[in-house]
Order: structure tokens, then sequence, then C-alpha cells
């Protein structure tokens, strides 16, 4: 099992922030690596166990499943059920806490996979640095600043 | 149940902030409210039960225990087991977490406690505020990064905050050696140390001098255990700030009137709770002159006795610094201000501010003269810091129903008196207290409030009579006990 953690401090109360990425259908709207999604069925964004089906801006397309939803503590769960990354049983999380002191947010990324040893540490830079703190820096840029 | 929830990030790495976290008993290095800690029976600080005995710097003792302990996820569990404050089945958390993106550290404290009804709001603050944000400031401070803002909308505008420094700062200061006469009272140098918890350090531009300071000199009140600089009074500006203290910030021109004395200095470290941050039309000397003869004025005035329009109030000292003030405050106010003084000078300087009838009482027998001007009726209020050689004639000269105010006493204590003769007039005897007029910054607030306005709608004016270099605060003191002085008298550093 591979497992990645990622975190970062956005300048912005957690509240917003989490508004920004409850919606699990608007990765466009804040990460700069996709570039078009939508929910398979036309569930409603924030059903526990809605399909987000989106294409990356370099090619690729991803389904995901959403697992839980958390308004209480602004974290949310999900699975890849497709993509074309070589990972299996990947399962993330997405979790926002504040920062009472000067009221940001705590952002933490995490996902565990397993996938072939001789990509493992390709695959953690990549999602790791690529995907969760790339996707960090969006909400930055987007949010940041108030 | 209260919850309390904190959090900060710390510009260090996780295992550096932990490292120094990590220690049950390591505390009392880094947490400023935190005097000295032990554990109990010889334990290590990492078992698993074993408890904390600690004092705060405040006074005060707490017992807390380990509960849980985690090198995997940085986090331990407490619980208290006894302290001052009824924090009830008080447990709290501190975690911390890595921010991989920039190698910093995301670290919260939280708890949950009962309290006794209606102390739920107070506690969460100072809980929220004394513990766990004066933590994170310490911490900070201990990794070389400014404490936050936090009580402010916008940072951008306002620069960097300077962290408190950690060394001492020398000046000098008048130090009463042993209580007696003025000349117990020496130039020499003291020492302001970095501000801790609540406090500031400051640089003084103007202190007041007040009779309260010969008292303190004197022993007379037991302010102070000599040696120890007195003063109650001063203007200057601030230089640097302690955790938890809020509203005020490194640069500000602030004033003060407030216990403990401590004013005849340079540079002093000191309680933040109670200072003025002084608007622009105030400038340092007149704040050093008027704060606390103003605020006393503005108590007596509206608090303790509440002047009317149409009442004859009687000051003695008219002239003087407070009386001065009480004068023409009392005219505005819509009263008739009889005021005794020691001479003619005097009695025209009373005059121009304000006083309608000022009687030089080594002239003339003043209760004659009062009973006259009230056509035999008396005043409703009388002003009387004299003390001794002036009581009962100040109780001769009220009114039925009349209200003796009696503030200080110049000319030594007042004697024992039979309380039950006052029912030949229902008369009040008040004898108020600074301190418990000016306790809080919110009663601080609302009376500068009006003190200011008073002076900027020139309903008040202020006469510095006499300034003094502070290291010449003897000679200042012989001339306010030889009765020589008008209005107010400055210091200057």
């Amino acid at each position: 099992m591979v497992k990645i953690y990622i975190s970062s401090v956005i300048d912005a109360p957690a509240d917003r922030v989490w508004a920004t990425i409850r919606d699990f259908n608007a990765l466009p709207k804040w990460h700069p690596a996709i570039k078009d999604s939508h929910v398979e069925g036309g569930l409603p964004s924030d059903r526990v166990g809605c399909i987000r089906n989106f294409n990356l801006k370099d090619g690729g397309n991803i389904r995901e499943q959403l697992l839980t939803l958390s308004d209480y503590d602004y974290s949310c769960t999900y699975s890849i059920l497709e993509s074309p990354l070589g990972v299996s049983n990947y399962i993330a999380t997405l979790k926002i806490t504040p920062v009472t002191d000067g009221n940001r947010s705590f952002a933490e990324w995490t996902a565990e996979f397993d996938c072939d040893p001789d990509k493992a540490k390709a695959l953690a830079d990549g999602i790791g640095n690529g995907v969760f703190q790339g996707g960090f820096d969006g909400l930055k840029r987007q949010l940041a600043g108030r | 149940m209260v919850q309390v929830r904190r959090s900060t990030v710390i510009d260090a790495p996780i295992d550096a902030v932990w490292g120094m976290l990590r220690d049950f008993n390591g505390h009392e290095r880094w947490h400023p409210a935190v005097a000295e800690s032990r554990i109990e029976e010889g334990r290590r600080p990492d078992e698993i039960g074993c408890v904390r005995r600690f004092r705060l710097a405040s006074g005060g003792e707490l017992r807390e225990q380990l509960l849980r302990l985690s090198d995997r996820d940085h986090s331990f569990t407490y619980c208290i087991l006894e302290a001052p404050i009824p924090l009830i089945d008080y447990v709290a958390t501190l975690r911390l977490k890595p921010v991989t993106d920039g190698r910093r550290t995301f670290w919260e404290w939280r708890s949950e406690f009962r309290t006794p009804p209606g102390e739920e709001a107070a506690l969460a603050q100072l809980v929220g505020e004394q513990i766990y944000e004066a933590g994170f400031d310490a911490v900070k401070a201990a990794f070389g990064q400014a404490p936050a803002l936090r009580s402010r909308s916008s940072s951008a505008a306002q620069g960097p905050v300077p962290v408190a420094g950690d060394c001492a700062i020398d000046g000098n200061g008048m130090v009463v050696e042993r209580f007696g006469g003025p000349e117990v009272m020496h130039w020499e140098r003291i020492t302001a140390s970095p501000p801790g918890l609540g406090e500031v350090r400051l640089k003084h531009s103007a202190i007041g001098l007040n009779y309260i300071d010969v008292y303190t000199r004197s022993g007379y009140y037991p302010l102070i255990q000599p040696p120890a600089v007195p003063g109650m009074e001063a203007a200057g500006v601030v230089l640097d700030i302690g955790p938890g203290v809020h509203g005020i910030l490194p640069g500000d021109r602030v004033a003060y009137a407030c216990a403990p004395p401590g004013a005849y200095a340079e540079v002093r470290t000191m309680k933040a709770d109670l200072l003025v941050v002084l608007p622009d039309d105030i400038g340092d000397e007149l704040a050093a002159a008027v704060m606390l003869k103003g605020m006393s004025a503005e108590f007596l005035l509206h608090r303790v006795h509440r002047v009317r329009e149409g009442d004859h109030i009687l000051v003695h000292a008219a002239a003087g610094g407070v009386g001065q003030l009480l004068c023409q405050w009392g005219r505005a106010l819509g009263a008739t201000v009889i005021g005794t003084v020691g001479s003619i000078e005097k009695a025209r300087i009373a005059r121009s501010h304000g006083c309608a009838y000022p009687i030089v009482y080594t002239e003339e027998d003043f209760v004659e003269r009062v009973r006259e001007i009230t056509k035999g009726d008396g005043c409703q209020v009388v002003y009387d810091a004299v003390g001794r050689d002036t009581f009962l004639s100040s109780y001769e000269a009220l009114a039925v129903r009349g209200h003796l105010v009696s503030y200080g006493q110049a000319s030594g204590p007042i004697e024992p008196l039979d309380i039950s003769s006052f029912v030949l007039k229902s008369a009040l005897l008040s004898r108020p207290n600074f301190g418990h007029y000016t306790g809080t910054a919110s009663e601080v607030r609302s009376i500068t409030d009006r003190l200011f306005d008073a002076l900027r709608r020139g309903i008040l004016h202020v006469e510095i009579g006499q300034r003094y270099a502070l290291r010449d605060a003897a000679e200042a003191h012989r001339a306010l006990e030889g009765r020589r002085t008008t209005g107010s008298t400055i210091l200057l550093p």
C-alpha cells in the first residue's frame, strides 16, 4: 500500500474553502489539471455514491465515486473506479480544518492505493505533488486574500 | 459542555515542534503563564497517567494528568485534576500535523469542560486566549516567528509586528529607598524586563505628579515595598508587547492612571489592560497632566455623586490639580461652585476656572461664607481631599441630605467620628477609592471618553503649572507638599 499525505495552509476561512471543495463536480473550477467534469446519471454532486466523470487537460479520463461527505468535519472521501494511472484500491480523503489564528484553513489530502512496486515512487510524486499540491495551489489562487 | 478549539501554524518542521511540546513537563520552559512545574512521584513525563503539578505566574496551582500520548499522530490528551478556576471535567488534546507545503506545523489545541452556570463564555475565552493563544505565541517566538495579529481585520497595512525582545532594557528612575520625606527618593539605574503575558514595555515621555505619590513615598498608603519606584500616571510610547495583548501595538502612544506604582521611570514593563491609546489630539504632556486628576474629576462629579444643574458644590483646594477640574466641570454641569483656597492669587486662579465664589480660608470662615452664599441652606455636595483640617467644617457646610465626598487627606488622617451625628442632616458620606472606579478596561474607556471629549470641547482646560526634570522629583514633592503648586505638575524624563 502506498500512502500519500499532502497538506497546506490556505489563507481563507474554512467554511469558504469547504464550500468550494464540497461540490464533487466542481474540480474544473479550482483544480488547474482538470478540463471538464460531469456527474453520471444526473445525480446531485453532493449525493454520497455519485460518480464524477472528468477529463484531464493533458488527456486521460477518470471516474471517481463519492464515498463519504461530512459538513461536520469538512471532509470527503472518494475512490477511483477507472483511470489511466495504474492504481488499484485507490481511496483518497480531502479535509479542511480551521486555523483560528488568522482565520485561515489547514487543508489535508491523503490517499492510499496499490500499484506496481516499480511505479510506486513516481506515482506518489505525481499524485502527491502534481494532483494534490497542484490542487491546493489552485485553491489558494482562487480563494486566498479574501 | 463548553468546547474550546484554537489552532495555528508554526513555521518549523513537525519534529522540532513535537520535540518541544511532547514533554508533558516542558511547558514551564515555553508557556508564559507557567512559573514552575514538576512531575509528581518522580515519574517520567511521557508515562501515561503521570501528573504534572505546576504553579501559574499569576499564583494558583494546578494538577493535570496525562491520559494518552501518540508519537504516531503527534498528539497527547490530558485532564485537569485540580485547578483554582472552575473548569470541571476538563479534558484537552494537543495535536500536531505536518504542513508538507513549506515544512511547517499545524497545531490544534482543544478541550471540553463544564463550568458553573453563566461562566461559560468567560472561562472559554480565558482558556482560548490565555492558555492556548498565549502558548501559540510563545512557541512561535521560540522559533523566531512573529505572533499573529488576532484582533485586526486586515494585517496588510500594519507591517510586521516585532517579536517581543528577550532582553531587559535599562534606564533611570526615581527609587524610594525607604519610607520618608522627599529626600528618600534617588535617581538610579532601573530595568524594564521583556513583557510577559498581557504586558507591554513603555518608554515614558511625561509623568504626572499626584498627591498619592506623596502617600506612596511616605508609606501612609502601603502601596510599595521599598526600594521601589513610585508614580501612578504617565504617557509614553509602546516599545514592545507580550503575548496575549490585544488592541495595543508597538509604536502606539498610550497613557495610564493606575496601580501598581512605577511611573517615575524612563522605561517600564506593566500590564496592558488599563492603558489608554491616546487620540491624535491629546498630547503626551496633557495626558500625563490630566489622566489621574481628570478621571478622578469625572467619577467624582458623575458617579460618586451626580452633580445637577442648580446644585451648590464646595471644592476644597479649588486652585489645585483636581480642584481646577472640579470647578470647570462643575460649572459646565450647571452647578454653582464655591471653593476654598490658601491665597488671593489662588482665588483668582480658581475663579478663572469657573469657581464663582473662591474663599481664602486663611482669612475667612468658609462655613460662614457658604451659609451666606447659599442663604443658609448649605451645599448639596462637598469635595474634600484636605482631610483632618477641614472634615468637620465640611460637614457643617452641607445642606440637609447633602453628600460629603472625602477623597483624600492631604492635611492628615481624619479623626474617628460618631457617625450618628450625621442624622442631624441626613448626610451622606463617601470615601471613594480611585482603583474601585477605574479598575476595568471598560470603565477606563468610558471615563476617558468623557474626559477627552470635555477637553476637546473646551469644557476643561488643563494648566500645567509646573514642569520638573524626573530626576528632580524630590523638588517637585517639596513644592506640592508646601502648597506652592497650582494646576498640574509633570515630570519629564
